[in-house]
């Protein structure tokens, strides 16, 4: 399997993650990306038929506590590196818009 | 003796007995941070006023006579991706470049309980990517036994600052070696603990389910008493185990007579560099010495760990960065924004280096629709594997001994311009992660001049065992005492 990464498709998983790249960005990216992917490709070698993913490493189980009420920080303190904000509220432009 | 060359234990003997005083050790390190980082770069904030009133508490706790502690009056310097109250705490990174935490990580309350002095925190690649500290936004870090080389990373700035004495000991993070790789190439001794063992908390995280803190130290017994100190359950950090934390520094000075090494024969291949075989050899020799037993053990999916960990930290770091988002903390670029997808795009294309958007960007990649089965799935499926390979070699074995790394410390610029051979410089290091598995690097001879390191890797929450082997190995050994000229 040999998967060509295009300037596209460079651009498209840049927009999931909310990255602005250029032109010339996306071709550097195609160009590193097909090759780091070619690579991973050797995982097809192994047989992981009847393996179940390793989703956790620690054994744990359900880990829960007492929902208890516990002084928590202070709402100023708390809001202290927000850039943009007003009053006790985090400030941003429009969040839905015309598209 | 200098007071900055001085092991925890002996600095912690010279202030028990008010030979000297924490001010004036936190002086003598200050001074010498200001006078020799010019050359190294290991740390980008010196926090003087933090340390210097750190250490006048310590000093009040010594002549009340309180409770102290091994670590009182130390002082010590952290890897900056560990938050710390009212210190600036920036990953290396553009978009957290003025960012000061409101709180401490656990390990930091923990340190301060312990009366440790935080002199500041270290240079390390972006975000924790990157094998060779070259991906700080700020700078480049110096390798202490040459300054065209390089210190190793990511937690390089916290192993340079330890190999030209610029703390008594420091934190690093270790998500695929980058506590381990630095301490080879600087001559530290340093240990990923099992994932679990330290909190998680507020260390600003690179892959959640890889992600440890872990001691850098002159030698195994200061090693050994950082992590007793920063380990523990936290409820801040629920995968964190609730199982005690052993007194690791009273085990140590047991025989290591008759226990058995494991070579992982996959791990002995071309590509080598000769002077870091032999001098693994010659270690082997030490602990056969020491009447250890030797014998040849196979992790047959040796070839897959770096696909995989490099997948699975894709995939869990471009979740994990989403949160940098330009509106709650950090850089926000929001001039001519029309919506709030414009902050975010803006301020991650300004505040993100080349490599950290490269993976975030793979990781979505791996990630999507018509490729998650191929690439995430089946990396987390490969991990099972691997994870099954260390059960089965530890099964007969109590510990494992391969190369930190193939090579000594390549020159700075010599990998910059092709991503994947810098990967491949971790291909000894990585296995442990997926795996969870704890491994201790300690140097064990010079090639070329540059240090070596060695790796013993130990079953899950058995970190005692590797600290009692390699402290036996360096009782015999005297690689761990030498220090670079500068």
């Amino acid at each position: 399997m040999t998967n060509k990464i295009d300037t596209d498709m460079v651009k498209h998983v840049a927009h999931l993650v909310r990255l602005g790249i250029t032109e010339e960005e996306a071709q550097t990216f195609s160009g590193q990306f097909t090759s780091i992917i070619d690579y991973f490709n050797m995982l097809n070698e192994v047989d992981t038929e009847n393996v179940v993913p390793a989703s956790d490493i620690t054994n744990n189980k359900n880990v829960l506590r007492e929902d208890v009420v516990k002084p928590s920080m202070d709402r100023e303190e708390f809001l202290k590196n927000v850039p943009n904000r007003e009053g006790g509220y985090v400030k941003v432009p429009t969040v839905l818009g015309d598209e | 003796m200098q007071l900055h060359n001085l092991t925890i234990r002996e600095a912690h003997d010279m202030l028990a007995t008010k030979k000297i005083s924490s001010v004036e050790l936190t002086q003598a390190m200050l001074k010498r941070a200001h006078d020799v980082d010019e050359k190294i770069k290991s740390y980008v904030t010196i926090a003087d006023d933090v340390a210097l009133e750190q250490a006048k508490q310590a000093d009040d706790r010594i002549r009340k006579g309180e409770r102290i502690t091994p670590l009182t009056g130390i002082p010590f310097a952290v890897k900056d991706c560990i938050s710390t109250r009212g210190v600036r705490t920036t990953c290396s990174s553009k978009i957290l470049e003025d960012y000061i935490p409101q709180y401490n990580a656990t390990v930091m309350d923990k340190l301060a309980d312990a009366g440790a002095v935080l002199m500041g925190k270290n240079n390390m690649d972006e975000f924790g990517m990157g094998s060779s500290c070259e991906n700080s936004a700020f700078f480049d870090t110096h390798n202490p036994w040459d300054l065209d080389r390089v210190p190793g990373g990511s937690s390089g700035g916290s192993a340079a600052a330890m190999a030209a004495s610029l703390a008594t000991f420091t934190l690093g993070e270790d998500t695929g070696g980058s506590v381990r790789m630095p301490a080879g190439f600087c001559n530290v001794t340093g240990i990923k603990p099992t994932y679990g063992r330290v909190s998680r908390y507020g260390l600003i995280a690179l892959v959640s389910s890889f992600d440890c803190i872990g001691p850098m130290t002159r030698d195994v017994y200061d090693c050994a008493t950082v992590l007793e100190a920063i380990a523990g359950h936290d409820e801040n950090d629920s995968t964190t185990f609730n199982a005690p934390v052993p007194q690791y520094n009273k085990n140590l000075e047991r025989s290591a007579k008759g226990m058995k090494i494991g070579i992982p024969k996959e791990y002995f291949v071309a590509g080598m560099e000769a002077g870091v075989e032999s001098s693994i050899q010659e270690a082997i020799r030490t602990f056969e010495k020491l009447g250890m037993q030797i014998q040849e053990v196979s992790l047959p999916h040796t070839q897959y760990a770096l696909p995989v960990y490099y997948l699975l930290l894709f995939a869990e770091a471009s979740a994990n960065l989403a949160r940098f988002d330009g509106t709650r903390y950090g850089l926000s670029v929001a001039e001519k924004a029309k919506d709030v997808v414009d902050i975010y795009l803006n301020t991650r294309r300004e505040g993100f280096g080349d490599e950290v958007k490269r993976r975030i960007m793979l990781g979505a990649y791996a990630l999507s629709a018509g490729y998650y089965d191929a690439y995430y799935l089946k990396a987390q499926k490969v991990r099972s594997l691997i994870r099954a390979d260390f059960e089965t070699a530890l099964a007969s074995v109590d510990v494992l001994l391969a190369p930190t790394c193939p090579t000594t410390a390549f020159k700075l610029g010599e990998k910059t311009s092709d991503p994947l051979e810098m990967y491949l410089s971790d291909i000894y290091v990585v296995a442990t992660n997926p795996a969870g598995v704890p491994a201790l690097s300690v140097p064990c001879g010079f090639s070329n001049n540059m240090p070596v390191g060695m790796q013993l890797i130990g079953k899950h929450l058995d970190e005692k065992t590797l600290f009692q082997v390699g402290h036996a190995y360096q009782q015999e050994t005297d690689w761990h005492k030498k220090l670079p000229s500068l």
